[in-house]
């Protein structure tokens, strides 16, 4: 097989890609890895997050006097390539830690990778229970609100509802399912009164909105949970307008308070959903303001929800390298546990029992202003308060 | 009652869009034969174009106005490419255009995103189409009604288009024999681009017209573009009554699939497409394919066992590549035993393309369940790393076993779309037996054993384990098995004249690249620590396609090359710019028009050239057979 030579010509050309970036002593580097490619949407305002907090990292005197670089790499969405990035990362470019990640399984296969090769792992996006619950590792730390936390913080304000009779549509994978079940079980809790009469799980990214919605319909419920968004969310919400059926019923969903999400429907904005989300319009916290400020004068744009985590995920990494005082996990890992940071939504704390930041959301209803969609009556819940006991969580996550 | 007709009607419109798109595709095919991997695209595009002119241009004339104008445009959009990309490979070997607008649809996806921004986008709705009619206390969209007068309005302008018009005349007797219609002294270059223009029109028309339903966003083209080939295929290639019926078939089974199913979606088209193809081998409208004429642009040049002196060169290679450890560092290993890994993986789907002449789209399947093979012996039976090794892969063995005897049944591209359908299948098995599979989030830690676990000990496991296989399978096309599985490839009829069971010679040889194609795919769970759908993807698939044709598909191992230069080329570029499928795609069109025969096959053509200028050496060799008439 002459074939052969060109494998040592690929390895040679591979070789010098690796060297280009030649590793400068006196800088921490954190490895950063996300879809860019695949989610645009999502990672282009969180990109300009974290470019944001890396520049004020620096312009305050970096982490105990170093340079702090952030080395970012697009996994393409697809778990197989997260690993190569990250194996890239640690292993040619010497990252201190790795960050970033937006899908559920990528998030898992780094923090597996994490767990393996003995790294630190700052997981941003992900929202699965089992990245650190039954899937923890002692390496990988969460900053978003889990799954858990953002239904809890749903439930809360779904079981004054008088609503009886339920349906729930859902994009048909881990994250759709595990939210459902999780709102399921906090409501049934909450409100034994309740039926599920019907769900549905259009396939993530193909939902066929019509027959969805008049199947939902056809059941008669009072109220409606939605865990789609994206693509998926305008489809049924313009099908959902048009057959009416949102006419007369409660809907409580993840996430479409966020501009990433809410933004595209503008004035088909359903009125008065009860959602997670980010009204960066009516924060008027003094932290919030200061962030708010700095990005409007980089960016001449607003933030998204992408903006915050990306912007939190790296202060929280630089505050956490400036108190290890070390690049070794082990005293990363120490330094991360308890630690407590200000965030633009208040002080937060990565909590030593289950490595979950504190960070919360925004919980409201949305509304329809000038054409476009915005949420009103909301109020920010601290992560801390929408997380079960201490003991249960020693239950959920396997012992380091 | 009157919730099933509403029900009924929603199926419908789902169907109306579904065909629009799928009755170009089946044109296309029809007459040019290429598998147009960019009708997706040019969807999309369509729907972008759209976009940007509805939002500019006011009024009912000014919305529809740019509905057609957005399919016009690119309609010629479509035509460029046709003359400028695929006039040039239309003698390339078959599939090979596939190659091109897989290459074209990677541009598309990361352009829009340079275009058109990152956000999803919401055109306005229709102009006198917004609201709903109520139906005994149903509500049926307006829109939707419109979408169904016009699926069956299409389908009569296409009928009439084909049956009454001389350009129709020619577009089917092409569709029915390509040449004979060229030896009647048809332009064909011409009925080609205009075909290849109305379908892409069909296709951008499609995509405008869900401007009033759907976001615009460039992951648009994937939603569609596998679905509308299900339908394409379940009607029947080239049928365009039966892209109509199953389009119609599909979405009302949806429709009334989710009632009793919710989570039916997911699988429901392709469990349609493998039972449509077991019990009607050409789909449902579809003429069996007439037998070849010519033998398929293969054994221009013959095969023939590497000379000692190359065989050095192949040893000398392979030990240049085994002392990589010395001189690299870890993650450049770790590539090092991904590319062994997809090494493995392409020659397996080679082997059964170039030399059994089935060219799979669902190989993944194989490959995937050789990983969970090993995530199941691993985690949950606790196998040591190689007893795992050696029994993961026969999940692939099994795999392919079962799918491969109704598979080899089929030929062509049904017999591709099978092994499509197959691999869904199994794919949504993984992704919805959450408690067996772990579902989307897989199953993690499955890392190496110590002996295996640093990357200089994975890396030579890699390689050598994929040094053997191509090695065996390369020993197998020149034994009497792989000379029978050749003669099955280049004439169906002749090999069983002359007493040759063809069918389990193929199945055979499926079973073959199955069980190797595990092998890569036991290997490959190791080397990520981690098992997800993904492996079984369409992605993967489509990836091994790609080597496979890159490296030259009538070589003999030409797959070798194909994959370590895609494999490293896309690492590398995954990790240098967030644009790497504008930059991939570009270059993959670039080597269709440079090395129309794929990099191993062109380099072995110039080579005979060189042969034949310079004194005969082997007077068989010297002499190409052109043609087996």
């Amino acid at each position: 097989m002459r074939a052969r030579n060109y494998f040592v010509g690929a390895a040679f050309a591979l070789m010098a890609g690796g060297m280009a970036h030649s590793a400068v002593a006196q800088d921490i580097k954190i490895g950063e890895i996300n879809s860019y490619s695949l989610l645009p949407a999502f990672t282009e305002p969180y990109r300009k997050g974290w470019q944001l907090a890396v520049e004020e990292v620096n312009a305050a005197g970096g982490i105990n006097g170093k340079k702090l670089v952030v080395i970012s790499k697009d996994d393409g969405g697809k778990p197989a390539d997260a690993q190569t990035a990250a194996n890239e990362l640690v292993s040619s470019e010497g990252v201190a830690m790795l960050a970033g990640t937006f899908l559920s399984n990528i998030g898992l296969a780094v923090s597996d990778f994490a767990n393996q090769k003995k790294v630190f792992f700052l997981a941003a996006e992900p929202l699965t229970d089992a990245i650190t619950w039954s899937k923890g590792n002692k390496y990988t730390f969460r900053l978003r609100p889990s799954n858990y936390m953002q239904a809890a913080m749903l439930v809360e304000a779904a079981a004054k509802l008088p609503a009886k009779r339920w349906a729930t549509i859902a994009p048909n994978y881990e994250y759709g399912q595990s939210a459902v079940a999780v709102f399921k079980k906090l409501m049934s809790e909450k409100r034994p009164d309740i039926q599920w009469v019907d769900e549905q799980w259009p396939p993530q990214g193909k939902i066929d909105a019509g027959p969805v919605v008049q199947a939902v319909a056809a059941a008669n419920p009072e109220a409606i949970l939605n865990v789609t968004f994206g693509a998926d969310l305008v489809k049924l919400v313009r099908e959902g307008n048009t057959r009416g059926l949102f006419k007369g019923r409660e809907v409580v969903s993840f996430l479409t308070g966020e501009p990433e999400y809410l933004d595209p429907l503008k004035d088909e904005t359903p009125e008065g959903w009860i959602v997670t989300g980010y009204p960066w319009y009516s924060i008027k916290t003094p932290e919030h303001d200061a962030f708010l400020k700095a990005y409007q004068a980089k960016y001449n744009d607003y933030p998204r929800l992408g903006s915050i985590v990306g912007y939190q995920t790296i202060k929280a990494a630089a505050a956490i390298l400036a108190k290890a005082g070390s690049t070794d996990p082990e005293k990363l890992i120490a330094a991360a546990e308890g630690i407590s940071m200000p965030s633009p939504f208040g002080e937060i704390t990565f909590r030593k029992i289950d490595h979950q930041s504190t960070l919360g959301a925004y919980v409201g209803k949305t509304a329809l202003k000038d054409g476009k969609g915005v949420m009103v009556d909301s109020s920010y819940k601290k992560g801390a308060d929408y997380l079960p006991s201490d003991a249960e969580v020693a239950k959920l996550r396997p012992k380091d | 009652m009157a919730f099933y007709v509403v029900q009924f009607l929603t199926g419908l419109a789902s169907a109306a869009s579904l065909f629009l798109v799928a009755s170009g595709l089946s044109i296309i095919f029809g007459v040019t034969r290429i598998v147009n991997f960019a009708h997706g695209a040019f969807y999309m595009i369509g729907a972008y174009i759209a976009f940007t002119l509805t939002e500019r241009l006011s009024g009912a004339f000014g919305f529809w106005g740019s509905i057609v104008l957005a399919a016009l445009a690119v309609a010629v959009i479509g035509v460029i490419v046709e003359m400028v990309l695929l006039r040039r490979i239309y003698h390339a070997p078959e599939l090979f255009q596939l190659l091109a607008t897989f290459g074209l649809t990677l541009m598309v996806e990361d352009l829009v995103v340079l275009i058109w921004g990152p956000d999803d986008l919401v055109g306005r709705r229709a102009p006198g189409f917004r609201g709903a009619i109520d139906f005994f206390g149903q509500n049926i969209p307006s829109y939707d009604l419109f979408l169904i007068v016009l699926g069956p309005v299409v389908l009569g302008i296409l009928w009439l288009l084909f049956q009454r018009t001389r350009w129709g005349v020619l577009v089917r007797a092409a569709t029915q024999d390509r040449d004979m219609v060229a030896a009647l002294g048809v332009n064909q270059k011409w009925l080609f681009t205009s075909v290849f223009a109305v379908g892409v029109f069909l296709a951008a028309l499609g995509g405008a017209l869900q401007i009033p339903r759907d976001a615009v966003h460039h992951a648009m083209d994937l939603r569609i573009i596998v679905e509308v080939f299900v339908v394409v295929v379940i009607g029947g290639l080239g049928s365009i009554t039966g892209a109509f019926v199953a389009a119609v078939l599909v979405s009302e089974l949806n429709a009334f699939g989710i009632l009793i199913f919710p989570k039916i979606s997911i699988i429901l088209v392709f469990l349609v497409m493998a039972v449509v193809l077991i019990v009607r081998p050409w789909g449902l409208f579809g003429k069996p394919e007439a037998a070849a004429r010519k033998t398929p642009g293969l054994t221009v040049n013959p095969w023939r066992p590497l000379t000692s002196n190359e065989r050095l060169m192949a040893l000398a290679a392979l030990a240049v590549a085994a002392s990589l450890p010395l001189f690299a560092g870890n993650y450049l290993l770790t590539v090092g035993s991904e590319i062994a890994i997809f090494v493995i993986f392409a020659v397996s789907l080679h082997f059964l393309m170039s030399v059994g002449g089935l060219a799979s789209f669902g190989h993944a399947a194989y490959f995937g369940l050789g990983a969970y093979g090993v995530a199941f012996l691993a985690k949950m039976a606790g196998l040591p790393m190689i007893v795992c090794l050696l029994l993961g892969p026969l999940l692939g063995c099994m795999g392919a076993a079962v799918f491969g005897f109704f598979a080899v049944q089929l030929s062509g591209v049904y017999f591709a779309m099978l092994t499509l359908a197959f691999a869904q299948i199994v794919w949504s098995i993984a992704f919805q037996w959450v408690s067996v599979t772990g579902g989307d989030n897989g199953i993690l830690g499955i890392w190496p054993e110590k002996w295996a676990a640093s990357p200089s000990h994975f890396y030579w496991l890699s390689l050598g384990v994929a040094a053997l296989v191509t090695i065996a399978l390369r020993m197998m096309v020149f034994s009497p098995f792989g000379y029978a599985l050749r003669a099955t490839r280049d004439s169906l009829l002749r090999s069983e004249a002359v007493g040759i069971n063809a069918k389990r010679i193929q199945w055979t040889a499926f079973v073959i690249a199955g069980t190797t194609a595990g092998i890569g795919g036991a290997l490959f769970a190791y080397l990520k620590g981690s098992v997800f759908p993904d492996n079984l993807g369409i992605s993967l698939s489509v990836d091994a396609l790609v080597m496979v044709l890159l490296g030259g598909v009538e070589t003999v191992s030409g797959a070798v090359i194909g994959a370590i230069v895609y494999k490293a080329l896309n690492i590398w570029l995954v990790s240098q710019t967030d644009l790497s499928k504008l930059v991939l795609g570009g270059f993959i069109m670039l080597i269709v028009v440079v090395f129309p025969k794929g990099i191993v096959g062109m380099l072995e053509m110039l080579a005979q050239r060189r042969r034949k200028s310079s004194p005969p050496g082997s007077p068989l060799l010297a002499k190409p057979i052109e043609s087996a008439e």
